[in-house]
């Protein structure tokens, strides 16, 4: 099943998008097959902090892992809303899900 | 001015396999990395996590790929230029290349490999006033040479593996460490964390968490840096400030050499022989790009064997050479060293 999703790239364009939830894909790998401007340098190893992002909608998303804390912790342009989409597996109770692509 | 037949510019897995390929055509390599040491990624990003998907290894740790590599091509033996970047490319009127990197360092071979994976890793710089103005007097991104620091002042920031690691070995060369982080967690292996509490706890290092470097001072060189915790600011006298904060990769020189460059990759003829635009330079591994390219150690080392096979045909368009098994064959070192299957043993049984 297919949920949709909206990605606001740096330079503000919204794009919308169909995520499968059915292809163990988080939110990095489905940026990253849309072309999108995501690196995912460290291949989603909670690593790099490439795919960081601003959640925009109040969707309650799983905690962070320590793994994530602490690279978010060392990230820059970190703000209360930050997470690694590599971090946000696609379910479908994230139908909806807005978010914002952090600076490089 | 080093020479050789292929000089590869990348020592990840796929360019430290080249080494081996091309030493079974007995073509000689030497390879550029801008890190320290060889293993790319695998060594400097994630040596400690297993890969499954490596042929014939279920499963591998990436340092262990990366030992395991340089021990199959020690017979080869490949030179080095570490911690430097290819900077600049020159084709001669022989056709060869001259390869020089940041620190002059000149190289020449009629072959260029770029195997430079994402590209150059570079220091995540902290975003801090006029940073820029005391790199290299007083701020470093990257430890050469402990021995520099000797009796100084020190503050690292950072959270992670080298800020911890370069916390311990500098602790016994400074006159003083401090080290800052915005948490009070670390994230480094375990033995690594039970130094630092243990040289925190005898006061041979001054812990700061969770804090953050707000601001530089000096002259000409860095004379101070303050320190902001919560609503609290104190400024305090270091030589060196070091920020760890990882590195980024950046496709960085290569990409004003005049090649096609897609998406951050190099193009190469991929029905072929893994060449750019430019005959002799070659583009294997993560930083090249085809249709249907997957960016996998595995592809890498593919890449890596069909590229030798062209390069040979480059270096010696008029010597017939047949592909070779080194089951039947066996390896023949550079070093004099010889490996080959047993004969097997002919006997009669009466």
């Amino acid at each position: 099943m297919d949920i949709k999703i909206t990605v606001i790239d740096r330079s503000g364009k919204a794009h919308q998008i169909e995520a499968p939830t059915d292809m163990a894909m988080n939110l990095m790998e489905v940026c990253k097959a849309y072309e999108l401007p995501v690196e995912g340098t460290c291949g989603g190893m909670a690593m790099c902090a490439s795919c960081q992002c601003y959640v925009l909608s109040d969707h309650n998303l799983e905690e962070k892992s320590p793994d994530e804390e602490a690279m978010l912790s060392e990230a820059f342009h970190v703000k209360e809303n930050s997470r690694l989409g590599c971090q946000i597996p696609m379910h479908k109770k994230l139908e909806g899900l807005k978010v914002e692509l952090a600076p490089e | 001015m080093i020479k050789t037949d292929i000089i590869i510019i990348g020592a990840g897995p796929t360019g430290l396999f080249a080494v081996f390929e091309a030493g079974l055509l007995k073509l000689k390599c030497h390879l550029i990395d801008s890190l320290p040491k060889a293993g790319g990624q695998c060594a400097e990003i994630y040596p400690k996590k297993p890969i499954y998907d490596i042929p014939s290894r279920p499963e591998i740790l990436a340092g262990d790929l990366v030992d395991q590599l340089m021990k199959q091509i020690q017979p080869f033996q490949p030179g080095f230029t570490l911690g430097e970047t290819a900077q600049e490319i020159q084709k001669q009127e022989d056709g060869s290349f001259v390869v020089t990197t940041n620190k002059g360092t000149q190289h020449q071979a009629a072959v260029v490999a770029i195997a430079g994976g994402l590209g150059t890793f570079e220091p995540r710089k902290p975003d801090l006033a006029n940073l820029a103005k005391w790199e290299d007097k007083g701020v470093d991104y990257i430890i050469r040479e402990p021995e520099k620091y000797r009796d100084k002042k020190i503050l690292i920031a950072g959270g992670g593996d080298s800020a911890l690691d370069w916390t311990i070995v500098l602790a016994e060369v400074a006159q003083s460490v401090t080290l800052v982080h915005r948490r009070n967690e670390f994230r480094g292996a375990l033995d690594s964390v039970e130094k630092v509490q243990a040289l925190k706890d005898q006061n041979k290092i001054k812990l700061i968490t969770p804090a953050q470097v707000s601001a530089l001072e000096g002259e000409k060189y860095l004379t101070g840096v303050t320190i902001s915790q919560e609503a609290t600011s104190v400024t305090q006298p270091v030589d060196y400030f070091i920020p760890l904060f990882g590195l980024t990769p950046k496709l960085g020189p290569i990409a004003q050499w005049g090649l096609e460059i897609e998406k951050n990759a190099i193009k190469v003829d991929n029905s072929l022989d893994y060449q750019t635009n430019i005959p002799g330079i070659y583009a294997i591994g993560d930083v090249n790009t085809y249709p249907g390219k997957l960016k996998l150690i595995l592809c890498g080392f593919h890449e890596a064997t069909l590229m030798c096979q062209s390069a040979f045909k480059r270096i010696y368009p008029n010597k017939r050479n047949v592909l070779k098994y080194t089951t039947v064959s066996g390896i023949s070192g550079f070093d004099g060293s010889r490996k080959e299957a047993q004969k097997s043993t002919i006997k009669t049984i009466e």
